[in-house]
């Protein structure tokens, strides 16, 4: 019997593993339907945006309040995982607050810190709460923003909630089992929680044991449910943020990337000689994008680091002017179609060739020719994810293999054709504008 | 003869001369009547400041930006291509464009295709020669103290982030600059980028270039300086969609430079 709590915890730890084992390697499997890019390139640039954006939440702070109150969760996350690693330490061990003895003085300060830092993300998740519920701020209500993603957001939130609760009336229960049992190290006083504690005194050992138990067994299966549910979820991006700001663009933002195989057919109908050895094309790669594998890994990867926070909706001029492309709905459609074709592909399903596709099923050729190309999504995004690339390879697709652009986008193709402008002019008109100073 | 010259690349090369500047004037430059006016305006400044200088007329060729942006890479690349040995043949090294687009284009994805060159957007190249004291403006002269708003393009800004150089302009010229709300990183697009100028635009509930126009005429400047081609002709439909074309201009600013040059 005596062993049995342990023997429950490390069956739970084991189950929550093997789930998030599972569910990491499906989601790396889905990233890599994209195709290869080399994103090598530029180390010590990329370690110093992933360090500024994502570990100093740089791009935040450009909208103060919700930066703050993001920045109270994002740290208190950070360090009440310190109090998790103590957790898996009791729950193995059978000890109980395994670094009290050790850390002697410090530990009722940490434990402080900790109270402290829970009882700020509780306040700011009540705030966010707020905000998406009953302020109701506008970018989080959109064409996109159906049932899951709105439950999505607020489950994070509540669960946040419950958890830190949980913390709370642990310490509160533990505080009480001090007086009356050897067995609970002395924590000092925790401030935050002995508010609780006028709600357990008077109970019996034996409840205060359960509740005690209770809540630490709610708090760490709760962590361990929370880690699963986040590779579901818009929630995962406090992971992906970082390797997501790492392989973020550090070109210019105005610059497309150089399609090389068209590079290569160009060269060949000019006649011009190139450097590279003439070997035949790997495999006649489709041009642009039309679905998940000819998008880059790197695209779907910013698909499923994706907040949906709408930063990057709010400030599309296409949008805001109310055309129906929105980049969040892009990067949302992208990491949709990323899921279900993973999931097809792992019961030996069609996958890619399911007679669906990204554009067409999810996005349409109205919200791509929409796109002014501004980057101001680009901009926007608080973790450097790229809804633009997307666009423009889809319209590369619509281009090149449909022939499907607009009537007048196909009449300028036309015009460059034959009067190198994108106007009907003749070429041998390019010049007049000189003639004022030439006549005179 | 008029006292401003326009030497083609052609001709320079022909008197074994090589100018040190390109002026890319672009399909917009040479071919919008209204834009013409900029093109001109600046080649009265280069002329003015008496660097050395070059066009290259009627072989010019679109960039291939709009092309590109609306999905055609191949028209884009043998655009690209063709230009890139004209330039290479001139053995061009700097380029100097009023129009982001192709500033942008020439600068950040000719290199890609074999065309290096130091490229240069009109705004930052007159703000060089004013710091340089090669341009010096009429203290107190057309614009002292008139309210000026300046419209980001987005290839400039954000695609570039080049922000300051046209404001720096602005204030040489002694003009009260006013900011629309949406300036700098958070600036609200003309609608006419991404290839959109050459087509109508999707169903919606306003036309972009009428939301922005409603924000700068908001500032309460009679002047809206802008720094590209399809920023111009946005603007300048918009003001005219306000019925505001008697009070409100739309300028570029080597217009605004050669105006209070007296050029
Ligand atoms: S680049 Fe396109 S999608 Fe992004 S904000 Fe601009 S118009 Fe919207
Ligand atoms: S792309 Fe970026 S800005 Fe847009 S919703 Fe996702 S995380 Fe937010």
């Amino acid at each position: 019997m005596e062993y049995l709590q342990q023997i429950l915890f490390l069956i739970t730890l084991g189950i929550a593993s093997f789930i998030l084992y599972k569910r990491i390697a499906r989601i790396r499997s889905n990233i890599m339907l994209g195709k290869d890019i080399d994103l090598n390139n530029h180390k010590s640039q990329r370690l110093n945006n992933m360090l500024l954006i994502a570990f100093g939440q740089k791009k935040m702070f450009k909208r103060p309040v919700p930066a703050f109150l993001h920045f109270l969760i994002y740290f208190g996350f950070l360090v009440i995982n310190l109090e998790v690693l103590e957790f898996v330490i009791d729950g193995l061990t059978g000890h109980h607050r395994i670094f009290a003895p050790l850390l002697g003085g410090l530990y009722p300060v940490l434990m402080n810190i900790f109270e402290f830092l829970a009882v700020a993300v509780l306040i700011s998740c009540v705030i966010f709460l707020i905000r998406r519920n009953v302020i109701k701020v506008k970018r989080f209500h959109a064409r996109e923003m159906t049932s899951w993603p709105t439950l999505d957001a607020n489950l994070i939130l509540i669960i946040e909630i419950v958890l830190m609760l949980a913390i709370l009336t642990m310490n509160a229960s533990d505080q009480l089992l001090q007086l009356k049992n050897d067995h609970y190290p002395d924590t000092g006083h925790l401030f935050f929680s002995s508010f609780l504690i006028p709600l357990f005194d008077g109970m019996s050992e034996g409840t205060l044991v359960f509740i005690e138990r209770f809540a630490w067994w709610f708090h760490i299966v709760g962590i361990l449910g929370f880690a699963v549910y986040i590779t579901f979820s818009k929630h995962l991006h406090i992971f992906l943020a970082f390797p997501n700001t790492y392989y973020g663009d550090v070109t210019p933002k105005g610059e497309m990337r150089n399609m090389d195989a068209v590079t290569n057919e160009v060269n060949m109908m000019l006649g011009i000689q190139t450097e590279q050895p003439a070997e035949a094309p790997a495999e006649i790669a489709r041009f642009g994008a039309k679905d998940v594998n000819d998008l880059t890994w790197k695209n779907v990867m910013n698909a499923y680091a994706c907040t949906e926070c709408g930063r990057c909706t709010s400030e599309c001029p296409a949008n805001q002017t109310g055309k129906l492309l929105s980049p969040r709905k892009i990067m949302m459609d992208t990491r949709d179609r990323a899921e279900e074709v993973g999931k097809s592909l792992a019961k030996g399903g069609k996958g890619l060739e399911d007679g669906k596709s990204l554009l067409g099923d999810y996005i349409t050729k109205e919200e791509i020719n929409a796109c002014t190309s501004c980057n101001a999504c680009v901009e926007a995004c608080p973790i450097s994810i790229n809804p633009l690339e997307i666009i423009l390879e889809m319209r590369r697709y619509v281009a090149m293999e449909e022939s499907g652009s607009p009537a007048s986008w196909n009449s300028m193709f036309q015009n460059i054709e034959t009067n190198f402008a994108p106007w009907k002019f003749a070429p041998t008109d390019r010049f007049k504008w000189a003639e004022e100073f030439k006549e005179d | 003869m008029s006292e401003y010259k326009v030497p083609t690349m052609a001709e320079m090369a022909s008197a074994g001369e090589s100018p040190e500047i390109l002026f890319w004037v672009g399909c917009a430059g040479s071919f919008d009547d209204r834009y013409k006016n900029v093109t001109r305006a600046f080649i009265k400044i280069l002329n003015k400041v008496g660097i050395s200088f070059a066009v290259l007329g009627e072989e010019e060729t679109c960039t291939g930006d709009p092309a590109r942006r609306a999905g055609n890479e191949f028209l884009f690349q043998m655009q690209a291509v063709a230009n890139i040995q004209t330039l290479n043949g001139y053995n061009v090294k700097k380029v100097v464009t009023a129009c982001p687009h192709c500033f942008n284009t020439i600068k950040n994805e000719y290199p890609a295709l074999g065309g290096n060159y130091e490229v240069m957007h009109h705004s930052s190249f007159l703000q060089q020669l004013i710091n340089e004291g090669k341009v010096s403006l009429k203290g107190g002269g057309t614009f002292k103290g008139k309210k000026i708003t300046y419209h980001d393009s987005c290839y400039l800004g954000r695609a570039n982030n080049i922000y300051e150089a046209p404001r720096q302009v602005l204030e040489a010229i002694d003009a009260e600059l006013v900011e629309m709300k949406r300036c700098r990183t958070k600036g609200f697009c003309c609608g006419a980028g991404g290839a959109q100028m050459f087509k109508d635009a999707e169903k919606g509930k306003k036309e972009v270039n009428i939301e922005r126009t409603e924000e700068a005429l908001n500032t309460g400047a009679n002047t809206i300086a802008v720094a590209c081609p399809f920023c111009m002709t946005m603007m300048s439909d918009g003001v005219k969609n306000k019925e505001k074309e008697a009070e409100v201009k739309v300028k570029d600013l080597a217009e605004l430079i050669a105006e209070s040059e007296g050029l």
